[in-house]
């Protein structure tokens, strides 16, 4: 217990905390706001808190919890919305209406709740941290398996299934240091990565149904990705259009610093929109945590260890698991507000000399992954940046790109002209195309890497040539260097652009995508084939066959492969019939 | 609690900026308030912003000059800052910190809210989805305004944002219903002339009836207008919330209240971020911003039109970036197009509203509404590029459809992007403009459009 001396926005210093340990949990105030130490220096403690700290005094005392920050994880997680802290905001609502009140103390889970637990697990069975024990079927998606908790082990005693609170005894293990009753809640600091028995590279792709992303700029299941880009890039369209399509079992959206209207619309829209693969409200697989720009500073820095930790703990059940992180900007924020306050020498930008290190701690908790239980499970990370400016050259995406293996370039150009996603198609790398390349193989369709390769080439030579005519006039090139830009301008219209708000475009399967760039490829094969026989690069456009691949998108998956059969030969027909003519 | 809390402390160590340290003061609240009583008895407000066992800093809501260590005191007054609000304030004049203005009676308050608000849940957030006409084609056709968003005006010195944003109090209002109407018009460190433009607009329109407005002037002390948005938020959201009205609010001029941000902090000596201006500048106009919204369950709204005036033009500076990160999209007044005499200057390219799609479509504005509007962004683009390569190598060396393109971008200007001040387009006329300007172009470049609406609208051969 000790006593507040200095309160500076949402740093109060105290006295007489001898004792205390580093990222413990403490009460502040008569009201008991949330804090967590971060500094010690002899019995002096430096907190910072996760409530708004008007009207806080100095002498008003500090108590220890003598517990790290920890998240509550069982079942009842899932579909839910939390708060930085992993406080439930539907039930805050309900307990103290439509704003959000400090020092409220409301457990994570609810707690009343009954769950029917079915046990897998047999008595006598040897068993340690992380096995699966039994399940409870928690919504038709995703069955929640109970896995022993972090530091437990022993032999299964007794077992029993049947319906229960969270807190309920539901199997208890036996070791030589005494029995240890098991529940179906545990709690995990949030500081501290999870742990598993092995990594396993990423070579499977994360479909996102995102046609410049899955084919150009892929990410693999384990996989991290960091969007930097300017405000009205879309940053937060490509991340919501993910968190839908995607195709993993369990989606963390971590809403850090943003804005309220937007996860408003993300618990409007989400209970409504049904994942592809089961036809299940996506909500059944989701689960949110949101931290309001104008919510707290200091839960935003903790919202985003917050969802990494329930990440961890949905893949050490086997499953795999995507988080978005909207936007990691806000974090490093929160941090250099912080440290700022604790007069810390700054680095660049003022932010503190260990952002690159907690950025690196945070991207490096993803993968594909061994659990301790035996699973496989993967963790995919997604984290955007918003630079000042646009301008990349600052420390948070320069730290992050040292870690990440995707990065999508969004274009503040691109976006200009209303072209979305605006990932730059030039400046955008994936390492992950080469460990990717058998499931392409596998899963693509013949040729698919080869017509990536070739789109690739026609986009680089398309940037050259209107460098060119940007000089000297389109009249000044070939027929054979127009009909390239015309395979540019397909490509980039028709094929990289994608509206994230039509029903039917919105979500391409790799099938639809393979089947669209054959298209687009054979057509730039053909043109290049019948301006060599003379036919003028100005028929191109008018061709119909020109006009069926701009509509393909708005073909729907299923119907894809018999338009794209009846388009490729309809297509050959009147490239003759063109190269007849000039004969 | 009122009494122990009432003590007055004659220890003023230091004053410098708009800071007052008082030292052997214990027990004052994060955030009090506090009155500065001055030796011939008269009191200024201050704002502890930083509290310890043995000291306070207080920022001072007015002049220091006068405040001397020896004879003034400073008075806790155990309270946050809070304010009056009724509806008595509608038709009334305030300066930057609340008090009547124009002459008139003191207003007689229904009850007393904390300036700073809280933070409202995010499920209890209503998505804003209500489609508000402004009148302007560009606004409504292409950067639709949504009942309950928060759209800043980018702007920079010498454009027409006070003219245009008059226009939207003259005009804007929800289709459909006459609904309960308000606007709350907050003046940060405007000039006189500013200040007399907008009175007189209100009143000549009738506007003034339903409009409270709160004005600090250019020569008021600047950390006023750390509280004159707040001030006028908290009325906002008694009319919104607790009256059920649909309030429009004006905050003019942003890039006055960051700048008085920067000022408290440099006096307090705090780390600087870019140019000078605090690192929790976000967190801070967040607090601001993020106070536009709509209440589940609740009648009425606040919805934000925030002008940011951008120092240099210059959309990288960092209030404008900050707002941008935060507000719902922004609406751009382009010096070129002023130039060209295009009123209003909006220029589409750089402006964007991340509601629109909730406000539009069948039911809302029309079914083609977002592809004309993509159509038109792009064909707008490409008239860009058309004519920036026009003017290296000449009109006759573009291909045919570039000179359509060329041709396309002057008149969407001059018919589109162009109206009267006193002009007021529905969305019909706004879109059927749309569709006589992309009439022109080949029905082929009509990629944006779904084929269905091109088939039904599209007016060329």
């Amino acid at each position: 217990m000790g006593i507040i001396t200095r309160i500076s926005g949402p740093l109060v210093v105290a006295d007489g905390m001898a004792g205390s340990k580093m990222y413990e949990v403490v009460k502040v105030g008569t009201r008991g706001l949330i804090g967590e130490i971060i500094q010690l220096r002899g019995s002096k403690a430096m907190i910072q808190v996760y409530e708004d700290t008007t009207g806080l005094k100095p002498n008003e005392k500090v108590a220890n919890t003598g517990e790290l920050l920890s998240v509550e994880l069982a079942p009842g997680i899932l579909g839910n919305i939390f708060d930085g802290l992993e406080r439930p905001l539907e039930e805050i609502k309900r307990r103290c209406g439509d704003f959000v009140e400090k020092g409220i103390d409301i457990p994570s889970i609810d707690k009343g709740k009954k769950w029917k637990f079915v046990p897998t697990a047999k008595k006598g069975a040897t068993l340690s941290e992380g096995d699966i024990i039994g399940y409870v079927q928690e919504t038709p998606l995703i069955k929640h398996q109970i896995m022993v908790p972090y530091g437990v082990k022993g032999k299964l005693e007794s077992i029993k299934g049947g319906s229960f609170k969270v807190e309920e005894t539901i199997a208890v293990v036996r070791s030589g240091g005494g029995e240890r009753k098991l529940s179906m809640l545990q709690r995990r600091p949030v500081r501290v990565a999870g742990r598993y028995s092995k990594r396993f590279k990423s070579d499977e792709l994360l479909v996102t149904g995102q046609r410049v992303v899955d084919t150009f700029f892929p990410i693999a299941k384990g996989g991290t990705t960091g969007i930097p880009g300017p405000f009205g890039s879309g940053k937060t369209v490509i991340l919501h259009s993910i968190a839908k399509y995607a195709d993993s079992d369990v989606v963390v959206y971590v809403g850090c610093g943003e804005r309220g209207n937007e996860m408003a619309e993300v618990l409007n829209e989400f209970p409504e929109l049904k994942d592809p693969k089961s036809g299940r409200p996506l909500m059944e697989r989701t689960i949110l945590v949101a931290n309001t720009s104008n919510m707290p500073v200091a839960a935003r820095e903790a919202s985003i260890y917050t969802g990494i930790t329930v990440a961890e703990y949905f893949r050490d059940m086997g499953y795999d698991v995507s988080i978005m992180a909207d936007s990691t900007s806000r974090w490093a924020e929160a941090m250099r507000e912080m440290s700022a306050r604790l007069e810390e020498m700054p680095g660049e930008e003022g932010y503190p000399a260990y952002l690159q290190k907690r950025l690196a701690e945070f991207y490096e908790r993803s993968g594909r992954f061994e659990a301790l239980g035996g699973g496989k499970g993967s963790i995919s990370i997604i984290g955007a940046v918003s630079p000042p400016g646009g301008d990349i050259s600052e420390p948070v995406s320069q730290g992050t790109l040292r870690v990440v293996k995707v990065f999508w370039a969004l274009d503040a150009s691109l976006a200009g002209a209303r072209h979305f996603p605006s990932i730059n198609w030039l400046s955008s790398y994936s390492l992950y195309k080469e460990g990717l390349a058998r499931w392409y193989d596998k899963n693509g369709g013949p040729g698919f890497r080869d017509n990536v390769s070739k789109a690739m080439e026609i986009l680089q030579r398309e940037a050259e040539l209107k460098d060119i005519v940007q000089l000297v006039g389109p009249d000044a090139l070939p027929d054979s260097e127009r009909a390239i830009l015309e395979a540019g301008k397909i490509i980039r219209e028709d094929f990289l652009r994608q509206s994230a708000f039509d029903e039917v475009d919105a979500f391409a399967t790799i099938e639809k995508q393979y089947l669209m760039l054959g298209a687009i490829i054979k057509f730039a094969v053909q043109a290049q084939h019948a301006v060599s026989k003379g036919v003028p690069s100005s028929k191109l456009q008018e061709m119909k066959a020109r006009q069926d691949i701009s509509r393909m998108k708005f073909t729907e998956n299923g119907k894809i492969a018999a338009e794209a059969q009846r388009i490729g030969s309809e297509m050959e027909r009147e490239f003759e019939s063109l190269i007849k003519g000039e004969e | 609690m009122a009494i122990i809390a009432d003590v007055e402390y004659k220890t003023i160590e230091s004053v410098y900026g708009p800071l007052v340290v008082v030292k052997k003061v214990s027990g004052a609240a994060y955030n009090e308030i506090v009155n500065i009583v001055m030796h011939d008895g008269s009191e200024r407000l201050g704002q502890v912003l930083e509290t310890a066992s043995d000291y306070a800093i207080v920022q001072v809501f007015g002049p220091t000059a006068g405040i001397d260590v020896d004879k003034t005191s400073v008075r806790l007054t155990g309270e946050t800052f809070r304010m009056g609000v009724s509806e008595g304030m509608l038709g009334r004049v305030f300066d930057g910190q609340g008090r009547p203005r124009d002459g008139g009676a003191e207003v007689i308050f229904d009850e007393k809210r904390d300036i700073n608000g809280e933070p409202l849940n995010p499920v209890s957030r209503a998505l804003p989805s209500d489609f508000i006409e402004t009148g302007i084609s560009s606004i409504d056709g292409l950067i639709t305004l949504v009942k309950g968003q928060k759209l800043p005006l980018f702007s920079g010195s010498g454009l027409p944002h006070n003219e245009l944003t008059a226009q939207i109090v003259r005009q804007a209002r929800t289709r459909g219903s006459e609904s309960n109407f308000a606007v709350v018009f907050a003046g940060i460190g405007i000039t006189h002339d500013d200040a007399d433009f907008f009175t007189d607009q209100f009143r000549s329109t009738g506007a003034l009836s339903r409009t409270a407005a709160f004005i600090n002037m250019a020569d008021d002390p600047s950390i006023e207008r750390i509280l004159t948005p707040r001030i006028a938020l908290t009325t906002a959201e008694f009319l919104a919330y607790g009256k059920g009205m649909d309030v429009l609010v004006i905050l003019n001029d942003m890039t006055n209240y960051a700048e008085a941000l920067r000022e408290l902090s440099s006096a307090r000596e705090e780390v600087p971020g870019r140019r000078g201006y605090p690192g929790y500048m976000y967190t801070d106009l967040s607090g601001i911003y993020e106070r536009a919204g709509i209440i589940k369950g609740k009648r009425g709204s606040i919805t934000q039109l925030d002008v940011v005036t951008m120092p240099g033009d210059d959309i990288t500076h960092p209030i404008p970036d900050l707002t941008g990160y935060i507000t719902e999209g922004q609406i751009f007044l382009s010096r070129e197009l002023h130039n060209k005499g295009v009123y209003p200057p909006v220029n589409p390219t750089g402006s964007l509203s991340r509601l629109m799609n909730m406000g539009i479509g069948p039911g809302k504005t029309r079914e083609d509404h977002r592809g004309v509007a993509d159509q038109l962004y792009g064909a707008y683009a490409k008239a860009q590029e058309a004519g920036s390569l026009s003017s290296i190598v000449g009109e006759e060396a573009l291909s045919e459809d570039d000179r359509r393109y060329l041709k396309f971008g002057s008149e969407f200007e001059k018919r589109f992007l162009s109206q009267d001040h006193g002009e007021r387009r529905t969305i019909e006329e706004t879109l059927s403009i749309g569709w006589d300007l992309l009439s022109s172009l080949p029905q082929r470049e009509l990629t944006r459009i779904k084929p269905e609406y091109v088939k039904k609208y599209y007016k060329g051969e």
